[in-house]
């Protein structure tokens, strides 16, 4: 059913989608896991990210730095969503929500349109290709979204060990330790969903270059899909520390990205891509919930918020 | 700084609850009180008293109403918010999970402590230098915690965690350190062993503190100065020679004289000689 060259490009296809989606993973993880924030801008911020760097792009500005907007862009959008909780006090769930809708039109007001190709721009993949041994396509997005990723990945574990990112790691933990340590907690959660956004909206302005065009739907799910990336990455490899952490998100990225392109190879209809990942968080949800049910432990109520 | 010299003052604090429902309390009534360098306050008093609200008026969770004022050093600290007035201020709460976090290490909830109240930079967050600072600082425990720095704060027990908390609290070494019940909820021996720490830490580092503690014989035998509250106000102060020969009976009598009413709080009275009080919630 499928030939070695067929898994090989499928592997090779998988790790390129799980760097450049692993952006968004981490920014998941960032927000969810770190922050204990439940941030649901994403699926804005990922088209904002991708909306930037198109009309940069078309206008002519260098895609390194239209990347680089993009990423900008994302930040502002997170500032946006935890302004909203830490001086409104508006739930998390329901502040990225209201910045989500409002990105909507945000970003079909940046792209004048619902949707923009980018076939013939300049793009970093289109420069990549450029280098010698790059030529081929997969290799070339490959390597570029490998270069990227490493960058990230350093500056991200470098940044979460020094003595803001432990206060930052700490406001997910115990808020009220870290208030009390002399950190205000509301200048930890914003740049956490700030920088977190800016993973997404990179994420978003990354794959848009790779795949030629920006839809101004593209991020509908990308929230659950960076969940259960995470969810997958914890799973399997069930990480301690914070490099390894990060690895891990980058890895549930990979295999979640194998999986659905295996399930597409053997004929699973486009369509139900998103049914199917609701239906894996789900489970991954439920599962430890279940299994403490079936032992008869003590259960607190499912939150509200 | 002279020994006799105000730490803290407390100026017409008052703290209501629900103020203007059916559920209104008030929890601290005008209160002034002068905190002097080197005090180690035992604070009693029946459940609502106001004690807790005290410490938490002092650490700048919420403000005082009506104009009350705070001052550290002759400072007007009103207007500071918690997290600006944690210079000043080291915190062990009645549970151990308020005080660390779990999810971090040993060292990261350490290194959180150590810059209490400073600015916090790029720099990494721990390094040899400070690992050498923690393993000192957790060696007087006796409790082996300084072999495992890099052991998760969630796998240790209550017991342990409040140890690591006291350190924690005092690691900066603040002004004023703030002890709410923070033996409460420890089995005997943990809490005798937290509590001889607490002593040694306070009497060592010359630090200022204020033990809240629904335990009349704790109250009489720690500390150098023992205050009792009622209704949010303070009905009893007294300094350490008066302390020394007072029975628990006398501390009845004293409240009842100073409130007018007589005392009926099971938890102090029914289990005099047993360290471990119950909850302030």
């Amino acid at each position: 059913m499928l030939e070695p060259t067929v898994v090989g490009h499928l592997l090779g296809f998988s790790a390129y989608e799980g760097l450049v989606y692993g952006f968004l993973a981490l920014g998941v993880y960032l927000t969810f896991r770190v922050l204990a924030f439940p941030d649901l801008t994403v699926d804005g911020s990922f088209v904002l990210g991708a909306a930037v760097v198109a009309v940069l792009i078309i206008d002519g500005v260098n895609p390194f730095l239209a990347t680089l907007a993009a990423l900008g862009a994302g930040l502002c959008a997170g500032l946006v969503t935890s302004l909203l909780n830490t001086k409104l006090r508006i739930p998390a769930l329901l502040a990225s929500i209201l910045v989500m809708v409002a990105l909507y039109s945000i970003n079909l007001r940046i792209m004048g349109r619902p949707n923009l190709p980018l076939l013939r721009e300049v793009t970093i993949f289109s420069l990549a290709s450029q280098l010698p041994g790059l030529e081929t396509r997969l290799v070339y997005q490959l390597v570029g979204a490998a270069v990227l990723a490493v960058i990230v990945f350093l500056i991200l574990n470098w940044f979460l060990r020094t003595e803001i990112g432990l206060a930052l790691r700490a406001t997910g933990d115990n808020e009220q330790m870290v208030r009390g340590a002399g950190v205000d907690t509301d200048k930890t959660t914003i740049l956490g969903v700030s920088t977190a956004n800016g993973l997404v909206a990179l994420s978003g302005g990354v794959v848009a270059q790779a795949q030629g065009f920006v839809d101004v739907n593209m991020g509908i799910g990308m929230i659950i899909m960076g969940l259960a990336a995470v969810i997958i990455g914890e799973a399997l490899f069930r990480p301690k520390g914070v490099a390894r952490l990060l690895l891990a998100v980058l890895a549930g990225t990979f295999v979640y990205r194998l999986v659905i392109s295996v399930a597409l190879r053997l004929g699973m209809a486009p369509g139900d891509l998103k049914l199917i990942t609701a239906a894996l968080v789900i489970i991954a949800l439920a599962v430890p919930y279940l299994q403490k049910k079936i032992r008869r432990e003590w259960l607190p109520p499912a939150p509200r918020w | 700084m002279s020994e006799n010299k105000n730490l803290l003052k407390l100026r017409r604090i008052s703290k209501v609850f629900s103020k203007g429902t059916v559920d209104q309390v008030r929890a601290l009534d005008k209160i002034n009180l002068d905190i002097n360098s080197g005090d180690y306050i035992a604070v009693i008093g029946s459940n609502g008293a106001g004690k807790t609200t005290l410490l938490n008026v002092i650490a700048g969770v919420y403000p005082p109403e009506n104009g009350g004022k705070i001052f550290v050093n002759d400072r007007d600290v009103t207007g500071l918010s918690e997290y600006r007035r944690a210079h000043y201020v080291g915190r062990v709460y009645q549970d151990p999970h308020v005080g660390t976090a779990a999810k971090m290490t040993i060292e990261e909830n350490m290194a959180m402590a150590l810059l209490r109240g400073q600015p916090r930079g790029l720099r990494a967050a721990s390094n040899k230098q400070r690992r050498d600072l923690f393993h000192g600082a957790l060696v007087p425990l006796g409790l082996g915690l300084e072999n495992r720095l890099a052991a998760l704060v969630g796998t240790l027990s209550g017991g342990q965690r409040q140890a690591l908390a006291l350190v924690m609290a005092t690691l900066s070494k603040p002004a004023i350190l703030l002890l709410d019940e923070h033996i409460a909820t420890l089995d005997p021996r943990t809490a005798q062993i937290v509590l001889d720490l607490t002593d040694m830490v306070v009497t060592r580092e010359k630090m200022t503190a204020l033990m809240v503690t629904h335990n009349m014989e704790l109250a009489l035998r720690h500390g150098n100065r023992l205050i009792m509250m009622h209704k949010g106000r303070i009905v009893v102060d007294m300094n350490q020679q008066r302390k020394a020969d007072l029975t628990i009976h006398d501390l009845v009598v004293a409240f009842e004289r100073a409130s007018g009413e007589e005392f009926v709080d099971d938890n102090v009275l029914l289990r005099p000689g047993n360290v471990v009080g119950t909850s302030d919630l």
